[in-house]
């Protein structure tokens, strides 16, 4: 038992310095050829920082697309979902609120145009993203604040879809609305 | 939904595609004969030799080589006890994240030393990049090689006529870590780098948002970990979201590159075991009835999805893309199901998507998947839970057609059946008994504020922290308020007997029939590359969950799939 104890420890050094020194150390030398030499993805603003492009935002104003909503408040220091089972009468009645939260300042939109993703929390809390579905909900709301036609702020939205290889088109909520910045 | 399908079938098939060639270099590399790998790895393996004193040629009887695995094992989780208590002052710990106090460090150290990674801690908060790297991510290459090194063990006693010399433990677990498990991910953690997962060392960063908001941005050295994470069925995530957080699966693309490699390797161990054994049908029959199990699990998870939640239906919203609560957009429900099955049969415990939020049935299927935990199963360890359903079935069939059962040309006797019963019953008797007395808890002391979810749905969260812990899964209905010395011992102990008895069994099973006589089979063998035996043995995987397990899951998902309306 002694002489296994000694060969597991120095055993154990030898991968110590294999796996926790020379792999992560190969990894970061390889992350030095991609885009942003292995940081996250900063999107800037006349050389300011307003946001990282993988990572979701609150947005609050009429002018700007709404993400979904995030258990953590899009706090990315920390992340999660909320958690909820699918019968939780909380549950059920925070979907509501969001719902009659939304109809309030979407006057023009019925209740069953709403995609229930829009009014459902993410996994990570940070989702960057919402479908197409759900921008299109929005674009009277944004038309309206921003003073311009809905036919262009649809433009837009079309402009800035992700095709997705497989499935349903979405868009990034945070370039979505820096193009609009843009108009 | 119809090109979401299309992606994950896809998916499914390149990953066996994938499988196939691996296992045949996995059995190559086991086998030990000269290979061309030898002039990559063997300069390498030679110092890792030396350093350790350890003569490869010498080979080791059973008894031997579980000492070898239990002594390792003993070390590792000394060193992680103290890396995990003392991080807040180690250096390398740019957010000033805190030591660990000692009950979760002590199920955070069991749950990654036994392949499990239940994390009662979540990494933004509770780690430190030291601790994330050094400690948890060592662990996850060391113990996935530890479960190959045991069924390389396994495969050995399965080949041999009669013998008690089984190769030696050390040569398989070296050459699990550095001909598979590192090369691979290399790869792995390249293509994530490319898809956008970050690998820095510097600590959170503090942005203005487009609203003028202040938030942190978590980051890190990621990539190197998550690659890992996948490949060795571990599961346990840099960030406390797993891979449902925007930097550690950012894309479509690094969702399909998670995917395969999840469930990669599990595959590849029982491609291997055809190559090895040279019974090539027979590792296709196993694949075969993992496959119709894996089928039968996910279809109906991904009705279900699909369908959405009938009490939001009730607030007349459009519900096309299906329950969409704690899933993603980029992925969305299809990706998200197909991840949540797969990492559930495998013993991964990655998450792409929260499980707490999956409708019930759905849940009920990642349950079954963890109950079974032979269905392609944990790197290793998975075919080492297959084994014993080989040998229950065997015997059944035996008895069936009046003969004394026979695996291989040895004869399963007593004792044999004795270990194998054992461990068939351990798995449910663990889950069971914590989920019992956690219920019992739980009802005594209603405001003690461990549930998220009321009424069906919070016995679910209790009876899949436990289904989890002894599955070695690591997922979890993560509502549950997990850390407290309740939950953080109790899980403990359930990881610690659920890994190394159902290591020690099939190893010590594989070592008593080596050393029996062989008996070359005739016209009355019982030949188990057949459909037939395929058949049998689904019907005895099916017979014992259902008969451990139907009450259980009729009080938790059942009754609240027939209770939502």
């Amino acid at each position: 038992m002694k002489n296994q104890l000694f060969t597991a420890i120095k055993l154990s050094l030898a991968c110590f310095i294999l796996l926790v020194v020379i792999y992560p150390l190969a990894v970061l030398g390889i992350a030095q050829f991609t885009p942003n030499k292995g940081d996250v993805d900063f999107v800037k603003v006349r050389d300011k920082i307003v946001g990282v492009r993988q990572i979701g935002q609150t947005y609050t104003q009429a002018k700007y697309f709404w993400g979904r909503p995030s258990a953590v408040n899009y706090d990315a220091g920390v992340s999660g979902g909320s958690n909820k089972g699918p019968s939780n009468p909380d549950y059920i009645q925070t979907v509501q609120a969001r719902r009659d939260t939304f109809l309030v300042h979407n006057p023009s939109v019925k209740a069953n145009e709403i995609p229930a993703e829009l009014l459902t929390a993410s996994g990570s809390g940070l989702d960057p993203h919402i479908s197409l579905q759900s921008a299109l909900v929005q674009v009277a709301r944004v038309a309206k604040a921003r003073n311009h036609s809905t036919e262009i702020i649809q433009k837009v939205v079309m402009n800035s879809l992700e095709k997705s290889p497989a499935g349903t088109p979405f868009v990034n909520v945070l370039e979505l609305n820096l193009a609009l910045d843009r108009l | 939904m119809e090109t979401d399908l299309l992606g994950i079938i896809a998916t499914f098939v390149l990953t066996i595609l994938l499988a196939w060639p691996l296992g045949k270099y996995i059995s190559a590399i086991y086998t030990g004969a000269p290979h061309w790998s030898d002039k990559i790895f063997g300069g390498i393996e030679r110092l890792f030799y030396k350093i350790g004193g350890i003569n490869p040629k010498l080979e080791m009887t059973w008894q031997e080589s579980l000492k070898a695995l239990l002594s390792i094992n003993l070390i590792w989780f000394l060193f992680a006890m103290f890396i995990l208590m003392n991080q807040g002052w180690l250096p390398w710990n740019p957010d000033h994240n805190p030591s660990m106090s000692p009950d979760l460090a002590f199920n955070t150290a069991v749950s990654f030393l036994v392949n499990c990674n239940l994390q009662h801690y979540s990494g933004e908060t509770g780690m430190s990049y030291l601790g994330q790297i050094t400690c948890l991510m060592f662990l996850q290459f060391v113990t996935a090689a530890t479960g190959m090194a045991a069924c390389a063990v396994v495969f050995k006693a399965m080949r041999e006529q009669t013998s008690q010399k089984l190769g030696n433990f050390y040569t398989y677990f070296i050459q699990s870590n550095t001909r598979i498990l590192l090369p691979l991910a290399l790869i792995v953690a390249s293509l994530l780098l490319f898809e956008g997962v970050p690998m820095n060392i510097e600590g959170k960063a503090s942005i203005h948002t487009l609203e003028g908001n202040t938030v942190q941005v978590a980051r890190g050295p990621a990539a190197a970990m998550v690659a890992i994470k996948q490949l060795g069925t571990n599961g346990g995530g840099f960030f406390g979201a797993n891979s449902s957080h925007p930097l550690e699966n950012p894309t479509y693309w690094s969702n399909a590159i998670e995917s395969i490699s999840i469930i990669l390797i599990p595959i590849a161990m029982v491609f291997a075991l055809g190559f090895y054994l040279n019974r090539k049908k027979l590792a296709l029959v196993i694949f075969g009835v993992m496959t119709v199990g894996f089928l039968a699990l996910i279809a109906p998870a991904l009705y279900f999805e699909w369908q959405g939640n009938p009490a939001i239906d009730h607030l007349g919203v459009a519900q096309t893309l299906g329950n969409m609560e704690g899933k993603e957009t980029r992925f969305g429900t299809t990706f998200s199901t197909y991840w949540a099955i797969i990492t559930t049969v495998t013993s991964n415990g990655s998450v792409n998507a929260m499980h707490d939020s999956l409708m019930p049935l759905t849940g009920m299927s990642a349950l079954l998947g963890m109950m079974i935990n032979a269905l392609y199963g944990g790197v290793g360890v998975g075919f080492l839970n297959f084994y014993v359903f080989i040998i229950i079935s065997v015997f059944i069939a035996g008895l069936m057609v009046g003969r004394t059962p026979e695996l291989f040309g040895k004869k399963i006797e007593a004792r044999e059946m004795k270990i194998a019963t054992l461990i068939a019953l351990l798995h449910p008797f663990l889950i069971l008994l914590g989920t019992a007395i956690a219920s019992y808890v739980a009802h005594q002391k209603p405001d003690i504020g461990w549930l998220n979810n009321p009424g069906f749905h919070g016995f679910s969260e209790m009876l899949y922290e436990y289904t989890s812990s002894a599955a070695n899964n690591g997922s979890g209905f993560e509502g549950l308020g997990d850390n407290t010395p309740f939950w953080n011992i109790s899980t403990g102990i359930v990881l610690i007997l659920s890994r190394y008895i159902p290591i020690i069994g099939p190893v010590a099973i594989a070592g008593i029939l080596a050393k029996k006589k062989h008996i070359p089979s005739g016209a009355g063998t019982l030949q188990l590359d057949t459909l037939t035996f395929g058949i049998l043995m689904f019907a005895v995987i099916l017979i014992l969950v259902a008969l451990a397990f139907f009450p259980a899951l009729t009080l938790g998902p059942l009754a609240e799939h027939f209770s939502l309306k």
